[in-house]
């Protein structure tokens, strides 16, 4: 359900896209929303690959305190990253978090988080780089901030996030 | 590059392989019609082919070799060696050209004139001038390795510019060939080649892959139909699974290859050692047609040539030494291969001179890799597992061919990568034998399926031997020696760790009497027990490598899906073989102590040893030696003052100490007690109850960090606790103190005690043992001098001051005075400490003083001495 819901998003906002000037352009622009810890970040759509629900996670012994486990996706094994920890937050529970899974360098992995939120195009305009009061943790993990109605929406650097 | 062009190289490449094969059956069966055939055919197929090419080079190379061969066909001329390496020769050079030819995609230049003059000197019967010519050497480095090489990059690269290109190309009768076929009589093996297609490996992996996925998705169909009754769906997903098992295994065999296909330049490389050593090797290859998977092929074709090359080159021996020692002439090299439930065997054996025992135990003592007292408690088997090691090679000199001594331990990480095991067996003059055990295909892996904590984890069926159910109502127990679980498989303790705790997962409730399953696991030589709460059943499971992020994970090797859906961890025996510290020991056998004594010689290393309860049901052991008397005592005569316990014994005042901590015992009213005395005092230590004395070798193999115990040992059949006599003893007279142990740099340090006192000295010599010391004790200053006269050497002297005869000053004097160990570490040991008899004892020469009984003071001293030792040496 949620995948499709994903993409239905993602074609509205690439049917948005192509009414603008230049599809290619627009889609770097288009993000995945959601929230962590309170505050609302945003992933490329490029890298995005599926959203999930909450699943079945094994967890994975001796492996990094930010990793949840893995899970099966179709056949493939994912290993899953808790977001929150990952932040230095407290841990979600697994089971009920949903999940934004990324493609990594050939991997996938799916990304822990408390809620996903819309698909968005977002105004290169509006991007702002980090503020300097951003907590350490985030700014490692930030590539800079949008400014929208009233929020601040984080982009998430998904390679600084897999870098455990 | 050209279709045409690549599809020449690959079809030259191959047609040269199987050249070089048969021209050696030909040199060894020169009668044999249909592989003389078969040579001709092949060579006017090339020089037929080059013709068309316009590559002109080649073209005449290989007409000067089909001319010889010619000769050959007609019987003009005989298949001798000399021709043979001349035909050879010509057939390198091809290789050379055509190596040349992929790279720049046309023929390089060269000279090939003194070649053909040589072919066709033999052809009019003269003798050729030269066999190689430098061109040849030069172009393509050292000598052993210039005929393989050049085919290598030419069927490799060409494979690759295939799959670019087309994948998939039909093989029908070439137009030149069929002119040549006119004229040679059919033989029986072009029709099978006719029949067969070359695909691209990509392709086929990916085909593997769907397959895998495929079976996957059948498992967990499979699994959900199981739980429905009178589904629907049943039948036509039996019908399904069937079909997908055949598919699996249809799609499996695209990718086998026989064995031989590694084996196919051996012949060659075995005829060129023979010569270059002057010895006479024969190659029987048994089992070429064994199949396997292409991947585990590529894998060990390596290792084997590295393995061939060996024995060729160190094993056999030169003809004269085999006709002295009674053997035939010409040295075998064995190969053998088949199939064994699910993986490959393959044997690489010589009837040669075998290993020498001798030199490899001298190199790993040379290396450091072990102590002289661990080799000579070593078998033979576990000295020979030495070649493994890195850098280890006992070749007299490192030739061209093998010798540099960066081998086996290659081979082994190679076999071992794919989840493969080596074992060598070797007997002194009469050959090696090494085994390598693979598995079929690396895709798909026979694994058994454990729980630990709640969590299910997958073992490679390789690594597992057996599964030993242990505790609740089973005769086997797991035994506990000071809190580390150990079993007691055949008269061998087997190391135990728990699944759970080695992944962090314990509870903490870890309840030794409930049932437990141990999976007894072996990796190479040695083998270990994991403790696990439940063993499924065995499962095929499609191997996926983990996440990069997983990488370091050393005890994970992979993860895969389960029938169910779930997802496992797959665990490596290599790396929990690390974890427990199995891995890096080299016997098992921890440093026994020698005992030098006036005569010289040691016993059979058996000792009389006293086995008793105190505490518990387990039985503890000490050495009968060390004990005077047997007494029983009755209760009522223990007296205590203070919080000692005393009894009055032969006219003095006995210390009593209980072993068990209490003196209650067993209830009984007599005591049993061991009396120890040493020059006028007496200890007693109270047991609750002497069970045996027994004569066994005492071997400790685990060593222990609790006090009052050296450690465990084999005793009788069963686990014993060793008891370490002098921690009790001081309990009588001191306090305690905690336990010093030696660093790593001390370990092997070779120590000489002196002391008059049979007691002190077979009470001290375990307890430094222990400690990772090599202990030789004499009874007096004058044995120690005349050790020293014969030459040995030692790390440290340790001697007692108060000694009939020379006593320990005038030692000292003697020690310091006479080069030869001048330098050594020299420490007292006395029960005298008052000021002036330390200043005497620096004066006379000791580098410490330790009084006598205070074990972790002596032990921490010989560390402080030994470690001072190696700073004035470093400078």
């Amino acid at each position: 359900m949620a995948t499709l819901a994903l993409e239905r998003q993602q074609a509205a906002a690439a049917a948005s896209a192509s009414r603008s000037a230049t599809g290619a352009d627009q889609a770097r622009d288009v993000f995945v929303t959601l929230t962590v810890g309170g505050q609302l970040c945003g992933i490329p759509v490029l890298v995005v690959r599926d959203v999930l629900g909450p699943q079945m996670i094994t967890r994975i012994p001796l492996a990094p305190r930010e990793v949840a486990g893995s899970l099966n996706l179709r056949g493939r094994i994912v290993t899953a990253i808790d977001l929150r920890t990952r932040l230095g937050l407290e841990r979600a529970d697994p089971r009920r978090a949903m999940s934004v899974v990324v493609e990594h360098q050939g991997e996938l992995y799916s990304l822990l988080v408390d809620q996903v939120g819309e698909v968005l195009h977002l105004e290169p305009a509006t991007r702002e780089d980090n503020p300097p009061t951003l907590d350490a943790t985030w700014r490692v993990l930030s590539k800079g901030v949008f400014r929208l109605s009233g929020q601040l929406v984080v982009e998430l650097d998904v390679a600084a996030v897999l870098a455990i | 590059m050209d279709d045409l062009l690549a599809e020449f190289l690959t079809e030259t490449a191959e047609s040269l392989a199987e050249l070089d094969t048969a021209l050696i059956r030909l040199e060894r069966q020169p009668e044999d019609g249909s592989t003389l055939s078969q040579i001709f055919r092949l060579v006017h197929t090339i020089k037929g082919t080059c013709g068309f090419l316009g590559l002109t080079r080649l073209e005449q190379v290989a007409h000067a070799a089909e001319n010889v061969l010619g000769r050959f066909r007609d019987r003009s001329l005989a298949p001798t060696p000399a021709a043979i390496t001349a035909v050879l020769a010509a057939i390198d050079r091809i290789k050379l050209i055509l190596a040349g030819l992929e790279a720049t995609e046309s023929e390089p230049a060269g000279d090939d004139t003194a070649l053909i003059a040589d072919l066709a000197a033999v052809m009019e019967g003269r003798c050729p001038a030269a066999t190689e010519s430098p061109e040849v050497a030069a172009a393509v480095g050292p000598v052993g390795e210039a005929p393989p090489a050049p085919a290598e990059p030419v069927l490799a690269a060409a494979a690759e510019r295939a799959e670019q290109g087309e994948p998939v190309v039909a093989e029908g009768p070439q137009p030149s060939e069929a002119a040549a076929s006119a004229e040679i009589a059919p033989v029986a093996e072009s029709s099978v080649a006719a029949q067969t297609i070359r695909v691209s490996v990509e392709v086929l992996e990916h085909l593997m892959t769907l397959v895998s996925e495929l079976v996957l998705a059948r498992n967990q169909l499979l699994q959900l139909v199981r739980t429905q009754e009178n589904s629907p769906f049943a039948v036509p997903l039996q019908r399904l699974s069937h079909i997908t098992s055949d598919l699996q295994e249809g799609v499996m065999k695209t990718r086998m290859q026989p064995i031989g296909n590694a084996w196919n330049k051996l012949p060659r490389l075995v005829r060129d050692l023979a010569r270059e050593t002057g010895k006479k090797i024969e190659l029987v290859m048994l089992g070429a047609d064994t199949e396997l998977d292409r991947q585990v092929l590529e894998f060990i074709k390596d290792p084997l040539t590295h393995m061939v090359r060996n024995s060729a080159d160190h094993g056999l021996e030169k003809p004269e030494e085999r006709r002295a020692s009674g053997k035939p002439e010409t040295g075998r090299i064995t190969l053998n291969a088949y199939h064994e439930g699910g993986h490959i065997i393959i044997e690489v054996s010589d009837d040669g001179r075998g290993l020498n025992t001798r030199r490899i135990a001298e190199k790993a003592v040379a290396l450091g890799l072990a102590s002289e007292a661990e080799i000579a408690q070593a078998s033979e088997q576990a000295i020979q597992q030495f070649v493994f090691r890195p850098g280890f090679s006992t070749a007299a000199q490192v030739t061209a061919v093998s010798g540099r001594g960066v081998g086996m331990d290659v081979v082994k990480t190679n076999i071992e990568k794919i989840g493969g095991t080596i074992d060598l067996r070797s007997r002194q003059g009469q050959g090696t034998t090494i085994t390598i055990k693979i598995p079929l295909t690396l895709a798909i892996v026979s694994a058994l399926i454990v729980e630990a904590a709640g969590e299910r984890f997958a073992i490679p069926q390789i690594s597992v031997v057996e599964l030993v159910r242990a505790g609740g109502g089973s005769e086997t127990r797991i035994e506990r020696i000071d809190r580390t679980p150990v079993l007691r498989l055949r008269d061998r303790l087997l190391p135990l760790v728990r699944l759970s705790t080695l992944l962090h997962l314990d509870s903490g409730r870890e309840n030794l009497d409930s049932e437990a399953f141990v999976v007894v696991a072996r990796v190479g030589a040695r083998s270990f027990g994991l403790i696990v709460d439940r063993v499924f059943d065995t499962e095929e499971i499609v191997v996926k490598p983990v996440a990069p992020i997983l990488r370091e994970i050393t005890l994970f090797s992979g993860n895969t899906i389960l029938g169910d859906g779930s997802v496992i961890m797959i665990l490596d025996p290599n790396g929990i073989a690390r974890a427990v510290g199995v891995a890096a020991s080299t016997g098992g056998e921890s440093a026994a102590v020698a005992e030098v004594s006036a005569d010289g010689g040691d016993g059979s290393g058996k000792t009389t040893l006293l086995l008793f309860r105190a505490g518990g049901t387990e039985p503890k052991a000490v050495p009968l030696g060390l004990v005077a008397r047997l007494e029983e005592i009755e209760r009522g005569r223990i007296e205590r003052a203070g919080d000692r316990a005393l009894v009055q014994y032969r006219g003095q005042l006995m210390p009593l100490v209980p072993l068990s901590g209490s003196l209650d015992g067993d209830g009984g009213a007599r005591c049993p007690v061991l009396v120890f005395s040493d020059r006028g005092r007496s200890v007693g230590l109270a047991v609750d109850e002497i069970l045996d004395v027994v004569e066994d070798r005492l071997d400790v193999q685990l060593v222990s960090d609790r006090p009052g115990v050296i450690g465990s040992a084999v005793i009788a059949g069963r686990a014993t606790e060793v008891i370490d006599t002098a921690y009790w003893l001081r309990r009588a007279f001191d306090d305690w103190f905690r336990y010093a142990v030696a660093t790593e740099a001390d370990r092997r340090a070779r120590l000489l005690v002196v002391d008059d006192s049979a007691f002190f000295r077979q009470m001290l010599a375990p307890v430094l043992a222990a400690a990772g010391y090599e202990v030789s004790t004499v009874e007096t200053a004058e044995a120690a001098l005349r050790l020293r006269d014969q030459g040995r050497m030692f790390d440290a002297v340790i001697s007692d001051i108060e000694m009939p005869g020379l006593d320990g000053f005038a030692f000292a004097r003697a020690v310091r005075s006479d080069p030869a160990w001048a330098d050594l570490p020299l420490i007292a040991l006395t029960g005298r400490v008052s000021e002036a008899d330390i200043a005497r004892g620096r004066d006379a020469g000791f580098t410490d003083y330790i009084v006598k009984f205070d074990r972790d003071a002596l032990v921490a001293g010989i560390a402080q001495a030994l470690a001072a030792r190696r700073v004035v040496e470093a400078h």
